[in-house]
C-alpha cells in the first residue's frame, strides 16, 4: 500500500470510529434536556432519576466522542497537508468557529451538569443541559458546512496555488452542507431513538423500573418514528440535490451508467471484482427518473457519460469512484431507514395500547435494534465520502494530491496500527461500561460511579 | 498585516490559555499517585478538576482550529512535520480523557489503579511532548523552500527540547500542587502543600536552566532586545514569588505559577515573532506571519467572530471556576462521583 491508501485507510477508521459516539452524543443530548425540563415541571424523584440514568450514558459515550474527535482535527494536518495548505484558507474557519462556538459551549456546561446538582438551582441546571445540547448540535452544524465545501466548493477562487475563501456566508449556507445538518442531526435522534427504546424494552422485560422506563420507552418511539420520517425526507431531498451538484456520486449510488430518458433503476445489482463495472442487476423501467422528477421521464446522466464530460473539463484520468460499494452501501442505508421506520411505528402503537403481553416479542426485539442506526450511518458516511473520489475537493484537488508529502510509509504504518489497537481496546471497554450501567436500571443514575470495593481492598493487604 | 499580527497574538493566547489550564490539571495528573493514597483521596484529587479538565483541553482544539483558520501553512507543516510527536500526543491525551471518565465505574481496586497509573502517565507524557514540540518550534528545524519539514522524528528529541519537556513538566506540577492547596483541604491539603514547597527549589533550578539554555543558543530572544529577555525573566520572578505565598496566601502561590506559565510561554512567542516556525535549514525558508497566513478576506471574517465569542467563552469559564470554588473533602459521602 502506498501512503496515499494507507492514509486514506487510518482517516476512514478513525472517522467511522469518531462517528460512532457522535450521532448519539447529539441525539440523547436533546433527550437528556427534554427529560429534565419534564422534571423541573413535574418535580417527580422518578422523572430525576430517569434524567440521570440517560445523563450518565450520554457521559460514557461523550468522553469517547471528544478524545476521539481531537484525533480528526490533527489529522488533518498530519496526513493531509497539501489539502490543509490548499484549502486551509477557507477549510480552517468553520473548524476554528466549531471550537468556539461549539466545543467550549457543550464542554464547559456538560462538566456544570456532571458535577453541579447540589450547587445550582433545578431550572439552571436544566438550562445548562440544552446549552449542552445546544452546543452539540453548532459543532455538527459547522463540521458539516466544512464537509459541505469539499462534496459540493461554494464562496471561493482560486488564487494560484491555493483556493481562497471571498463568501463566508456562502459556506454556511451551502444547501449541500445544511441538507448534510438536517439528514445527520435527525439521524442523531434516531440513533438516541433507537438505544433509548433497546435498553427500556430490556427493562420493561425484566420488569425493573417500569414505570420510569415506560416513559422513556413511549418518549423514544414517538420522537423515533418523526425522526425516522425526517431522516427519510431529507435523505430525499439531498439525494435529489446530489444529481444536479455531484452527478457522478448520484450516478454511482444508482449503478445507473449510460444516460437515459427515462431512466430505469437497479434494485440489485452484481459487479466485477474491482466494483467498478456491473456486470448484472435487476431493473423497474422508468423508476429512477420517477424518484429524481417525480415523473415517469426525465433524463439521468450516467456514469459513463460523466467520465467522459470529465476527461475533456480535468484531462485523461479515471474519475469514476467505487461504485459497487456505493450502490450498496446506499440500498444498506436506505434499507435500514424504511425498516427502522416500521419498527417504530409499532412500538408506538404497542406503547400506546399499554404494554399488551401479546406484542412482547417486540420488546425482545428492541435490543437487537440499537445496532440498525450505527449501520445505516456509517454505510451513509462511506457513502458520502468514497462516491466523491478520487476528488478530495469535488472538481478542485483529488486525494491523492492532498496527501502530507514528506510522510514516510513507515511512520503512517505505526500510527495507523497504533490508532486500531488502541481504539479495539477502548471500543471493547467503552461497550462493557455502556451495557452495564445500562443494565442496573435507574439505580446506576443515582451516582456517576460505584464505591471502591472494600472487601477486595482488604483481602488484598490481608495478603501482603 | 495588521490582521496577521493580531492573529499571530491570538493564536499565542490560545496556547497561553491552554498551557495555564490544561498545565495545572496535567499537574494534577501528575501528582495523584504522589498524593493520594486513598481511594477517596483519588478522587477528591480527581474531582478538583472534574468539572474543568474537559473544557481545558477545549483550548488545545480551539488554538489548532485557529493555527488552521489563520496560518494554515504553519499547521500544515507542523503537524506534518511532527507527526509521530502529535500521534503520541494524541494517544497520551486520549488515555488521560477517558481514564478520568471510566476510573470510578467499576469497585475493583486493580480496575482503578490501572486507570490512576494511566492519568499519571499520560499526563507527563503530554507536556513532555508539548515542551519539546514548542522548544522545537522556537529553536528551529529543517524546513525547505515549500515549508516542509525534512527532519525526523528523531531530530526533535534533541537535548534542548528534551529540558524544554523536562521544565515543562516540572513547571506544570508545581501549577498542579499549588491549585491542589488552593482546592483540598485537611489531611490532603497539609500534604499536598508539603508536596509544593519540597518541588519548588527542583522547579525554579530545571525551568531557570532551560530557560538560560534556549536564550543563550538561540538569538532570536537576543535578537528582540528588552522585550526579549524580560518575559523569561518576568518567568523565573514569578515562580520564585510563588514560594514567598505558599502556605500562608495560596490563591497568590497559585496566581503566581500561572503568570511562569503566561510569562515562560509568552516569551516563546515573542522570541517566534515575525516568525511562526524557523528554519535551522535557512533563514529564508521560515515560516512567517505573512507567507503562512490565509487570505486578508478569512482573517477578517475570523476577527469578527473571536472577538465576539473569546470574551463570552472566558466570562462563562470563569463562572463554572465560581461555582465550584469551594474546598473539596476526601470524604466518601460529599463527593460527586
Amino acid at each position: 500500500m502506498d501512503i496515499v491508501l494507507l492514509s486514506r485507510w487510518q482517516f476512514a477508521l478513525t472517522t467511522i470510529y469518531h462517528f460512532f459516539f457522535v450521532p448519539l452524543t447529539l441525539g440523547l443530548g436533546v433527550y437528556v434536556a427534554v427529560l429534565e425540563s419534564m422534571y423541573v415541571k413535574n418535580g417527580k424523584a422518578e422523572t430525576k432519576r430517569l434524567t440521570k440514568f440517560w445523563g450518565k450514558l450520554f457521559m460514557i459515550n461523550y468522553a469517547m466522542g471528544v478524545v476521539t474527535g481531537l484525533v480528526m482535527e490533527f489529522q488533518f494536518g498530519m496526513n493531509w497537508a497539501g489539502y490543509s495548505r490548499f484549502v486551509g484558507d477557507i477549510f480552517g474557519a468553520p473548524l476554528a468557529i466549531e471550537g468556539l462556538l461549539a466545543f467550549f459551549l457543550e464542554s464547559t456546561f456538560l462538566g456544570v451538569w456532571i458535577f453541579g446538582w447540589e450547587r445550582i438551582s433545578k431550572k439552571l441546571h436544566s438550562a445548562v443541559m440544552w446549552l449542552v445540547a445546544i452546543g452539540g448540535t453548532l459543532s455538527a452544524f459547522f463540521i458539516l458546512a466544512a464537509n459541505g465545501f469539499m462534496q459540493h466548493p461554494v464562496g471561493f477562487m482560486v488564487n494560484e496555488v491555493r483556493a481562497e475563501m471571498i463568501n463566508f456566508g456562502a459556506l454556511v449556507t451551502n444547501p449541500r452542507a445544511l441538507y448534510l445538518f438536517l439528514h445527520t442531526i435527525s439521524s442523531g435522534l434516531v440513533t438516541a431513538s433507537f438505544f433509548i427504546l433497546g435498553f427500556s424494552a430490556y427493562h420493561l422485560l425484566k420488569k425493573k423500573d417500569e414505570e420510569g422506563f415506560r416513559v422513556s420507552f413511549k418518549m423514544a418511539a414517538i420522537i423515533g418514528f418523526f425522526a425516522t420520517l425526517a431522516v427519510i425526507a431529507t435523505g430525499d431531498t439531498q439525494g435529489r440535490y446530489l444529481r444536479t451538484v455531484q452527478p457522478m456520486a448520484a450516478a454511482a449510488s444508482e449503478a445507473h451508467y449510460v444516460t437515459q430518458d427515462p431512466a430505469d433503476f437497479n434494485v440489485i445489482a452484481g459487479f466485477t471484482p474491482d466494483g467498478k463495472t456491473m456486470t448484472w442487476s435487476v431493473k423497474i423501467p422508468k423508476a429512477l427518473s420517477l424518484l429524481y422528477y417525480l415523473k415517469p421521464s426525465g433524463s439521468v446522466e450516467g456514469i459513463n457519460n460523466i467520465q467522459a464530460q470529465y476527461v475533456q473539463q480535468y484531462g485523461p484520468g479515471d474519475y469514476i469512484p467505487l461504485v459497487a460499494l456505493d450502490f450498496w452501501t446506499f440500498r444498506l442505508m436506505v434499507g435500514l431507514g424504511f425498516l427502522m421506520l416500521l419498527i417504530t411505528f409499532l412500538v408506538w402503537i404497542y406503547a400506546k395500547r399499554k404494554y399488551p403481553e401479546k406484542g412482547k416479542w417486540l420488546l425482545v426485539l428492541m435490543p437487537i435494534t440499537i445496532f440498525f442506526p450505527y449501520l445505516a450511518n456509517t454505510a451513509g458516511w462511506v457513502l458520502t465520502e468514497t462516491a466523491r473520489q478520487p476528488w478530495v475537493v469535488t472538481g478542485l484537488m483529488q486525494t491523492r494530491d492532498a496527501v502530507s508529502p514528506n510522510l514516510t510509509i513507515g511512520t503512517v504504518w505505526i500510527s495507523l496500527v497504533g490508532f486500531v489497537v488502541v481504539y479495539a481496546v477502548l471500543m471493547g471497554i467503552d461497550l462493557f461500561l455502556l451495557i452495564r450501567n445500562a443494565k442496573k436500571g435507574l439505580e446506576a443514575g443515582e451516582s456517576d460511579s460505584v464505591p471502591l470495593d472494600v472487601a477486595a481492598v482488604e483481602q488484598k493487604s490481608g495478603g501482603k | 498585516m495588521t490582521l496577521n499580527i493580531l492573529w499571530f497574538i491570538l493564536v499565542a493566547v490560545l496556547y497561553i490559555g491552554f498551557f495555564f489550564l490544561e498545565g495545572f490539571d496535567f499537574g494534577v495528573g501528575m501528582l495523584l499517585p504522589l498524593v493520594g493514597k486513598k481511594d477517596e483521596e483519588k478522587r477528591a484529587i480527581i474531582n478538583t478538576i472534574g468539572p474543568h479538565w474537559d473544557g481545558n483541553e477545549v483550548w488545545l482544539i480551539t488554538a489548532g482550529g485557529a493555527t488552521f483558520a489563520a496560518f494554515p501553512n504553519w499547521y500544515a507543516a507542523l503537524f506534518s512535520g511532527f507527526y509521530l510527536g502529535f500521534f503520541l500526543l494524541l494517544l497520551a491525551l486520549i488515555f488521560r480523557g477517558v481514564a478520568f471518565e471510566f476510573r470510578s465505574k467499576i469497585g475493583s481496586p486493580r480496575w482503578r489503579n490501572t486507570w490512576d497509573v494511566l492519568i499519571s502517565v499520560s499526563s507527563f507524557l503530554a507536556a513532555f511532548l508539548l515542551g519539546v514540540v514548542f522548544t522545537n518550534v522556537v529553536k528551529g528545524v529543517p524546513i525547505d523552500a515549500n515549508q516542509m519539514y525534512t527532519g525526523s522524528f528523531f531530530t526533535l528529541l534533541n537535548p534542548l527540547a528534551i529540558m524544554g519537556g523536562v521544565a515543562m513538566i516540572v513547571i506544570f506540577m508545581l501549577h498542579g500542587a499549588n491549585f491542589l492547596s488552593l482546592k483540598l483541604s485537611d489531611a490532603l491539603h497539609e500534604r499536598v502543600a508539603k508536596v509544593a514547597k519540597s518541588f519548588w527549589l527542583t522547579t525554579l533550578a530545571l525551568a531557570a536552566a532551560y530557560l538560560i539554555w534556549l536564550v543563550f543558543t538561540t538569538n532570536t530572544f537576543m535578537e528582540k532586545g528588552l522585550v526579549g529577555m524580560i518575559l523569561p525573566l518576568l518567568a523565573a520572578v514569578s515562580l520564585v514569588l510563588s514560594r514567598l505565598f505558599m502556605g500562608k496566601k495560596e490563591g497568590w502561590a497559585f496566581a503566581m505559577t500561572g503568570l511562569t506559565v503566561f510569562f515562560a510561554v509568552g516569551s516563546l512567542f515573542a522570541a517566534l515573532f515575525p516568525n511562526v516556525m524557523v528554519s535551522s535549514t535557512s533563514p529564508d525558508f521560515n515560516l512567517t506571519i505573512t507567507n503562512a497566513s490565509s487570505s486578508p478576506y478569512t482573517l477578517k471574517v475570523m476577527t469578527i467572530v473571536a472577538c465576539i465569542m473569546v470574551p463570552i467563552v472566558l466570562a462563562y469559564q470563569i463562572w463554572t471556576y465560581i461555582v465550584f470554588r469551594k474546598r473539596i473533602k476526601a470524604d466518601a459521602k460529599t463527593l460527586t462521583y
